[in-house]
């Protein structure tokens, strides 16, 4: 039979899903996945604007309350924000550096299903007895005294889509320093790319000191050991240490593929050429550099002495250099641009001022001095809503609606995604703006209530009425999600018009196996380059159309990581003297993975040949086959 | 196919240049491996003819740190050409790593 043979029934997708190794189609379940995990977070801040909504209120009781504000927190920023990056890293980076896959398809799958699991297994607290809530950094001191299984939730289930975020680091950065396309120098990757590349880096050096922390949690609260019980000789700072060393790369790890995102559509959409594309290349590694010299400066208040305070300040403003950098070059690229104004380019234009001011905010906490009047309080939940929402979440919501069209081959719909846009930037402005304001009138964070002579009421109705429009502005998305697919009307190569990189030079969606020839690249933009010399092809090959070899698809992935979450579970119940089956649990659950390993290890499996007919007769279909076997 | 590798019969000159190639980087290993164990030699002396410990340890620790330099570069082969990435991503690794522990340990311990 031929290896593009095709039959589609609804288990075979499902199927063929569940056992994908296809950047592509992971790409899919991580938008999935995060897009729920997104809904999901969403709701839970939801519940908080309108448990705030007045004085006194009583729509949660307290320690529901910090169940959510936990739960929020962690759900954004673990299980919304990162895999939502990583589909576009996903599905957009292999296109533009002209790969057939990532380095590791294998990898990849498992990967994702580790974060999906461990995601699974963090939401489950809900129903289980309890979510956890010592807040999303979880520090020691009050998370060893949290009662029930809450934060065992969290660092299980952390620990688990920790391993999955740090394979799929690793996994880019392999392919994007061995797989890049002839002529595909360092200097001539797109910008998407290298911030790819340099928060994968990031990730790979961040996530093992969070690993170290949760492991010593772990072992703290499940099997009796002290590291941070300081009643026994331990030292519960060092988990704020640990924490931090890994929380503020985490930001940049966040941001930066924001960045490359709004880099790509502000050259796409301005119709130019990057204004400085190599400083704004060194201005990521810079940035990446500086993320691990400034973690101290989350704990200005917690004593570490002056001297420790004003290194980590000074590291902390230097900062700010090459982000403006970033913030001028972007300016420059519209300058005198043939500037056309689609939804991606319109959350584009708005990230700059709302960055900017989350951006301001951080300079003026980085002052140590300052920062102990504004610590803990709404002023620093408005700063980081600003630099989140404000970046990675409008990146977010621009990437979506830019590489919609490549992913599922269909165009959003720009009137709804206008009406997305503006409900969502009105909302988040009037949410988060005002909060500023109650941070300095006083109002501290992770507080339930507050009282009715205090002052807050009205400002926190008005962000509360904010928190409703992002709602509106989220809800108008996947209507348009849902009749865009319901349409489907199919869009061609280049639906923007004015693409400049590899993944606009193929079909939309692409077929499985990306290039059917390896494109050879001769310079930055190498598709637009293609176009402006009349190249109706949109590149230039390197090599004669050949033979395909790709990876086979495989369930072991999801088995490995099922594996890990029923260990989980065994750990979880460890200490409970009521249940003596937590060890056979743990042992069953480690033998699926390490067995599923062996099988894995002990198996050959080549993979399969497209032949050169195949190919020739998939390219005369429209060359989009998605490989459904 | 590009994952074919075809046989290559090496002619006379390329025979002629590998082997001096190889007897070049046997005579770098050896050489590196003679300072080796001399370094190895000087720390050892060190700590039989009972030197203040806060003169062994620090020299100690920067003795380690050449013999992790010679090793990588001349066992490892980082030196050979296509390592320029690997070399770039150890280096910083570590420079972040060491930044990393020296303050913490500073910050909490000090």
């Amino acid at each position: 039979m031929s290896s593009l043979a095709q039959k589609k029934g609804f288990g075979a997708v499902i199927w063929d899903y569940l056992t994908t190794v296809d950047h592509k189609k992971i790409a899919i379940l991580y938008l999935i996945s995060g897009g729920f995990f997104f809904l999901v977070g969403g709701l839970e801040a939801m519940m908080i604007r309108i448990q705030l909504m007045k004085a006194g209120n009583d729509f949660l009781s307290a320690g529901l309350y910090n169940e959510i504000i936990t739960m929020h927190g962690t759900t954004m920023i673990f299980l919304a924000a990162m895999p939502l990056l990583l589909a576009f890293m996903n599905a957009v980076m292999p296109l533009q550096i002209g790969a057939r896959d990532v380095a590791f398809p294998f990898l990849n799958s498992l990967g994702f299903w580790l974060f999906f699991f461990g995601g699974i297994f963090l939401n489950l607290s809900w129903f289980m007895g309890g979510a956890p809530d010592a807040g999303w950094t979880n520090y020691a001191s009050l998370a060893l005294a949290s009662e029930g299984h809450g934060i065992d939730f969290y660092s299980l289930g952390l620990t688990i889509s920790g391993f999955g975020t740090l394979i799929a680091g690793i996994n880019f950065l392999v392919t994007i320093i061995n797989m890049r396309a002839p002529g595909m120098t360092y200097m001539r990757m797109p910008l998407f790319t290298w911030t790819t590349f340099v928060a994968s880096a990031l990730i790979l050096l961040a996530f093992p000191p969070l690993t170290i922390g949760l492991f010593f949690m772990v072992f703290d609260r499940l099997f009796g050991a002290n590291f941070f019980a300081v009643n026994m000789g331990g030292n519960t700072i060092i988990w704020e240490h640990l924490f931090w060393i890994f929380g503020h790369p985490e930001v940049y790890i966040l941001i930066l593929p924001a960045f490359g995102i709004f880099s790509e559509i502000f050259a796409i959409f301005s119709r130019k050429r990057l204004f400085g594309y190599t400083a704004l290349v060194f201005a990521t590694i810079l940035i990446g550099f500086y993320g691990f010299m400034v973690w101290a400066h989350h704990m200005f208040t917690v004593g570490l002495g002056p001297t420790a305070n004003a290194v980590f300040a000074l590291a902390t403003m230097i900062i700010a250099v090459p982000t403006g950098i970033k913030i001028f070059n972007w300016l420059l690229t519209i300058w005198g641009g043939s500037i056309s104004f689609t939804v991606p380019m319109v959350y584009a234009v708005a990230f700059i001022p709302s960055f900017v001011a989350g951006g301001v905010t951080g300079v003026m906490q980085a002052m140590a001095p300052l920062d102990y009047q504004l610590h803990d309080s709404y002023f620093i939940v408005a700063h980081f809503h600003y630099v989140i929402v404000g970046g990675v979440v409008l990146g977010i919501l621009a990437g979506t609606h830019l590489y919609w069209p490549k992913m599922f081959g269909t165009m959003l719909s720009e009137k709804l995604g206008m009406i997305t846009f503006w409900f969502f930037f009105i909302g988040f402005h009037l949410t988060f703006f005002i909060q500023h304001f109650l941070g300095l009138m006083g109002m501290p964070r992770r507080v339930y209530t507050f009282g009715a002579d205090q002052g807050w009421d009205l400002f926190n109705m008005i962000s509360s009425v904010g928190a409703l429009f992002m709602a509106i502005g989220v809800l108008v998305l996947l209507v348009n999600v849902v009749l865009t697919t319901v349409k489907n009307v199919r869009v061609g190569n280049d639906p923007w018009g004015d693409g400049r990189t590899l993944e606009w030079a193929i079909p939309s969606p692409p077929p499985f196996y990306n290039f059917a020839q390896t494109p050879l690249v001769r310079g930055l933009d190498t598709y637009w380059i293609e176009k402006m010399e009349g190249n109706k092809e949109g590149m230039v090959y390197a090599e004669p159309l050949g033979d395909v070899h790709m990876p086979n698809g495989s369930i072991i992935p999801l088995i490995m990581s099922f594996g890990m979450f029923v260990a989980a579970f065994g750990a979880l119940y460890f200490l409970d003297d009521t249940k003596p089956w937590a060890l056979a649990v743990l042992i069953i659950g480690l033998g699926i993975t390490f067995g599923s390993m062996l099988v894995r290890s002990l198996k050959d499996d080549l993979g399969f040949h497209i032949t050169k007919e195949e190919l020739i007769e998939d390219a005369k279909r429209g060359g989009n086959t998605d490989g459904l076997k | 196919m590009a994952h074919d590798t075809p046989e290559k019969i090496r002619s006379h000159a390329e025979h002629e240049y590998l082997k001096k190639k190889r007897s070049t980087e046997m005579r770098h290993q050896l050489t590196s491996f003679a300072i080796m164990i001399f370094l190895t030699l000087i720390a050892f002396t060190m700590v039989a003819a009972g030197f203040s410990a806060y003169l062994i340890v620090p020299i100690i620790l920067l003795l380690a740190a050449v013999q992790v330099v010679l090793q990588l570069y001349h066992f490892m082969h980082l030196s050979n050409k296509g390592h320029g990435t690997v070399a770039f991503f150890m280096f910083s690794g570590m420079f972040v790593a060491f930044i990393t522990v020296l303050a913490l340990v500073t910050i909490v311990w000090w």
